[in-house]
């Protein structure tokens, strides 16, 4: 074109022609250029690139779903479960695929026909979760539910729909504390846990709480997985292939369930905890806590109704009291006091004279009767304040206090719990370093009767009356696969063991504090001590009316046949009113131990005051609750553990309470085996019901009325 | 294609069966994928694919035959008819209330503007053909061609389908390219361009024809998105390997990752299927055949005649090339289909006219005298 310019040729038809020969042999030449490139970009695809490709492709097609592997069982000494597994229809929420999480909640709630309350729950925590973990929306389905779910699923997004297993407890709150709870795994589990894929599967569900928490590896199994070829909107063409999930193993615990269970329902209404110890072999047989919760309502997340509920009941169903219930041992540690005594060669005959009380020192102190001359057996049996005020003066608290903890006294056990709380002995060294005051003549004389500063939970009390029965240092074991320990260790001498072994029936069997408490039976006797362990101080409360919290807790520990124990235990009432409270109920549970017919009938009896067996009785008071309070709850912390954590940090608070009257001289109650009345809120079906109007276990004829002077010494 | 043999009769021995047989084939080949897009089964593409082949076959047959002055005095009524009905188009469509891009006759439902890729040929070859020789570097050579691409390429925007005025606009450009325009005003034009593309992007272009743009140059950006297409397109090419995964076996078509698997994404649907081997014999047949186009333009004697076959072969490059770069993540998804492959009875019309007419230029070769006059 450059030469056409300047010379100006003229244009003709054989120029035209060659340009155009020559224009299109270049355009042919880039056609065939960008046929070659096309070439050799799909080779680069099809070869090099073939690899990384082809891997895409696959995890196009194939979809890889775990199967949550089924949980162990947690079964009771004799096999018997007390959490299995039951197939159910269930549905899940994945929050992540949510396109509208309020209407698709409210679609479901009305396919599923939730109640309000349940609805306004899901919301809030599907806003709070992260994303990728899911929330269950309800379990159980029937199948009609399940079907109808299902067809409608293309239109609900982030629905999961499957049929799994959910964990069962057959007897529901009765063993709420002691096994604990499964759940969704929350986000700090799935990052420690180096973010395992089975922990967001849908369904799947982690221990939270108790055993299931503890034994959380042994009960996990392995994860199946389901291959399946999928379309790019997730429907399934085909199964490739399937592992089988292995189920986790099962974990056997010491417990014996109908005990359990029983002990659990004799309860009743009050607030409190039984243990029960194999003398032979350690064995816990028995941990029940009550008021509990219902473990097999809480494995779809604490709803904020029955949060509230267990929130505001004054008994705090949600504190496993067996290990976090701390309380003043009260007259209970008389006994092993006495061992100390007699390892300092105090001889049982050895007699002081009570008068009402005793001086120590420059000051009289007060005993809660006046019981004359006094040795040692009447001092276990009549519980006489006044002798162990002398003899651990005598011998120095700080024997006493090293005897107590030979007992279990403020130990902590072996055992696969979560925590356990392990109380106070008091010393002089331990007050300088607690408080930065010199221990006092008045605190040995609280301590020696167990109050001022010694705490004790129910389980350290129960081992206690143990190693007292036996005289071995019996150690406490709550699996089946851990060998009996602390057998081969002689704490005390036959003859100390068979003196006191003697003084403690005759609490019961003899001129006792406890004469009801006799077993019904003619060939077994039971031997036992009552406590009674004052929260507050005279001036305030007499201990068995008033406030509901500022009675006395009810304590007993006990061991049959006393002659050649078999079992031990021990059962605490907080604020119980007095022993009176709580004797009755370890002599039914022991008669139970020896003769199931004839415990059941008595339970039976009781529950129908009561209302309902302790399953019936949460689930009326929660639909009753809800019924009155469900649109006005605080709604439940975010994450449970918040809410154990609250749990326990209060059950430390409460554990101090009676520590505000340790700082002088505790003036012991007139009657050591007295028995208040239950809680407020304890009755059943009616939150609002006036404690006056409620009825009482003063009514029942197994408890003695709370004013009735206890047989004369 | 010389002298006959005894054997076969003489219209059909002159037949250019060396283009007509790897046309055939690829027709065949592009059956038996969609056979395979269709989950394995012949309807509702492959047989429909066949029959339009035939129907369109037949219709190129008639248009190979028919006469170089009859075909002059059609150019500029077809030209100003195709013209009525794009503008009918956009006059039903807002009546309508809403975009539309065909016409329903009742018995075949029409899109002019396909039909407008090989009128613009013709009506570009005939303008410069019909132009005096001395004339080609005056200005009129460049405005007059120029509306009439702009025309057309203007109502086909509005539709709106960028793919095929693009298409339009690229067949009347080679055509004034090869006409002999002087190379200074295509320099220009390309500068221009250069500095109107991203104001062209910016502003000219929709939000979803932006996203698709620069999903091209970074597909992985959005793979749920716009990237999907591209991503899922190349995934299936280059899980494909050497020799596929085999016939019907393609997973990503089958399972739905790979979009429109039938007829902008035929290719990638073939290439996992046949590998790297299927895909070189498609780009070879291709070749052939455009070499083939190209060689009837070159042979040609007059300048409407190489014009046309000229144009028609670009026509048909432009949906290859635009479609295939487009799977492999080289061009932004534009719509195009590809030729005889792609399950569609518009662009196997478009491209069966082009085929029909390089076969009617080939027959006025052969008929007329070598060296003979030009108009």
């Amino acid at each position: 074109m450059a030469k056409s310019r300047r010379s100006q040729p003229p244009v003709t038809a054989s120029t035209l022609k060659n340009t155009f020969d020559r224009r299109s042999m270049v355009i042919g030449s880039i056609m065939g250029g960008v046929g070659v490139l096309l070439a050799g970009r799909m080779g680069y695809l099809a070869i090099a690139e073939n690899e990384k490709y082809r891997v895409e492709s696959e995890s196009n097609r194939v979809n890889l779903t775990l199967i949550p592997p089924r949980r162990g069982w947690i079964l009771d000494r004799n096999g018997a479960p007390l959490a299995s597994n039951r197939a159910d229809f269930r549905v899940d929420l994945i929050p992540e695929r949510l396109k509208d999480a309020d209407a698709t909640i409210d679609q479901l709630g009305e396919l599923l026909s939730l109640n309000a309350t349940r609805v306004a729950d899901l919301k809030q925590r599907v806003s709070e979760v992260s994303g990728f973990q899911p929330v269950e929306v309800a379990k159980g389905l029937n199948y009609d539910q399940f079907a109808a779910l299902s067809v409608r699923l293309p239109d609900l997004q982030g629905v999961v729909p499957q049929r799994g297993f959910s964990r069962f407890y057959p007897t529901g709150p009765s063993v709420g504390h002691l096994i604990g709870y499964v759940g969704p795994a929350n986000a700090e589990e799935y990052d420690e846990e180096e973010r395992n894929p089975l922990l967001i599967t849908p369904g799947y569900k982690i221990g939270k709480d108790g055993l299931e928490r503890q034994f959380e590896q042994e009960l996990r199994g392995e994860a199946g997985a389901r291959r399946v070829e999928v379309t790019a909107s997730g429907r399934i063409i085909r199964d490739l292939d399937t592992r089988e999930d292995v189920q986790g193993d099962p974990v056997r615990l010491t417990i014996d369930g109908p005990l359990q269970d029983y002990a659990a329902r004799r309860i009743g209404l009050e607030s409190g905890s039984v243990v029960v110890m194999d003398c032979a072999t350690g064995d816990l047989l028995c941990m029940a806590s009550m008021p509990s919760f219902d473990p097999n309502s809480f494995s779809d997340g604490i709803g904020s109704v029955e949060y509230a509920m267990l929130r505001e009941d004054a008994r705090v169903p949600l504190r496993n009291k067996v290990l976090k219930g701390l309380y003043p041992p009260g007259s209970t540690v008389k006994p092993m006091h006495c061992m100390a005594f007699l390892k300092e060669g105090i001889s049982p005959d050895e007699a002081i004279t009570c008068a009402g009380g005793r001086r120590i020192g420059n000051r009289f102190f007060n005993c809660w009767s006046n019981h004359g001359r006094v040795d040692m057996a009447k001092a276990i049996y009549q519980s006489c304040d006044s002798y162990f005020y002398h003899f651990a003066q005598q011998i120095g608290f700080d024997k006493v206090a090293d005897m107590a903890k030979l007992t279990g006294m403020g130990e902590e056990f072996p055992l696969p719990v979560t925590s356990q709380f392990y109380g106070t002995v008091p010393n002089a060294s331990w007050k300088i370093n607690k408080f930065d005051r010199a221990w006092e003549p008045f605190d040995t004389v609280n301590a020696s009767i167990g109050q001022g500063y010694y705490l004790a939970n129910p389980l350290q009390l129960a081992v206690s009356a143990a190693r007292l029965a036996t005289g071995r240092h019996v150690m406490p074991r709550l699996t089946m696969d851990v060998a009996p320990k602390g057998f081969d260790q002689v704490d005390f001498p036959d003859d100390h063991v068979r003196y006191v072994r003697q003084a403690m029936s005759d609490v019961v069997n003899g001129p006792g504090t406890a004469g009801r408490g006799r077993l019904p039976f003619a060939d077994i006797k039971m031997a036992g001590k009552t406590g009674t362990a004052q929260v507050v101080s005279l001036s305030v409360s007499d201990g068995r009316t008033g406030p509901w919290k500022f009675r006395d807790h009810g304590l007993f520990t006990f061991f049959a046949p006393f002659d050649n124990p078999r079992y031990a235990g021990a059962v605490v009432i907080e604020h119980g009113g007095g022993s009176g409270a709580a004797y009755p109920i370890a002599r039914d549970v022991m008669t139970f131990m020896f003769d199931a017919q004839k415990g059941l009938e008595k339970l039976n009896a009781l529950e129908k005051q009561w209302g309902g067996t302790a399953q019936q009785r949460l689930d009326a008071r929660y639909a009753a609750y809800a019924a009155e309070r469900g649109e006005q709850v605080v709604t439940a912390p975010r994450r449970d553990e918040d809410i154990f954590d609250q749990v326990e940090a209060e059950a430390r608070v409460d554990a101090t309470q009676s520590e505000a009257i340790a700082d002088d001289a505790i003036a012991p109650r007139a009657d050591p085996a007295a028995v208040g009345t239950p809680p407020p809120g304890a009755i059943t079906g009616d939150p609002a019901t006036d404690p006056s109007a409620s009825p009482s276990p003063n009514s029942s004829a197994t408890a003695p009325p709370s004013a009735a002077p206890e047989p004369a010494q | 294609m010389s002298r006959a043999n005894a054997i076969v009769p003489e219209p059909i021995a002159r037949q250019p069966w060396g283009m007509l047989v790897p046309l055939i084939a690829l027709v065949l080949f592009g059956a038996a994928v969609l056979f395979s897009a269709a989950g394995g089964s012949m309807d509702p593409f492959a047989s429909s694919h066949l029959i339009r082949f035939c129907v369109f076959l037949v219709m190129a047959a008639i248009i190979a035959s028919l006469p170089r002055e009859f075909v002059k005095f059609m150019t500029y009524p077809a030209y100003i008819g195709v013209l009525a009905l794009l503008v009918a188009v956009e006059v039903i469509g807002q009546v309508g209330g809403g975009s539309q891009r065909w016409i329903d006759f009742g018995f075949m439902v029409l899109q002019p503007s396909e039909l407008m890729k090989p009128v613009i040929v013709l009506v570009l070859a005939r303008f410069y053909a019909s132009l005096p020789v001395g004339l080609i570097s005056d200005w009129r050579a460049l405005v007059i061609p120029g509306g009439l691409i702009l025309l057309p390429v203007a109502f086909v925007l509005l539709q709106p389908d960028l793919g095929t005025s693009l298409a339009i606009a690229f067949g009347g450009a080679v055509v004034m390219l090869l006409a002999g325009l002087p190379m200074r005003w295509f320099v220009g034009g390309g500068v221009l361009a250069a500095i109107a593309a991203p104001l062209a992007f910016f502003f000219a272009l929709q939000d979803y024809q932006q996203r698709r743009v620069m999903t091209m140059f970074d597909p992985e950006s959005d793979p749920l998105g716009a990237g999907y297409h591209i991503a899922q397109s190349k995934i299936a090419i280059g899980s494909g390997g050497i020799v596929g995964k085999g016939f019907n076996e393609g997973s990503q078509s089958h399972l739905q990752y790979l979009p429109e698997p039938h007829t902008d994404f035929v290719f990638a649907t073939m290439a996992e299927e046949w590998g790297l081997i299927g895909g070189i014999f498609v780009i070879g047949i291709f070749a052939i055949i455009l070499r083939w186009g190209t060689k009837v333009a070159l042979a040609s004697q007059d300048r409407f005649s190489s014009l046309v076959a000229a144009g028609m072969v670009a026509t048909i490059f432009f949906y290859i090339a635009v479609n295939l770069m487009m799977v492999m993540g080289m061009a932004p998804v534009v719509g195009i289909p590809l030729p005889f492959m792609s399950h569609g009875g518009s662009s196997m019309m478009t491209n069966m006219i082009c085929i029909g007419a390089l076969m009617m230029v080939n027959r006025w070769n052969r008929n007329a005298p070598r060296g003979g006059l030009s108009h």
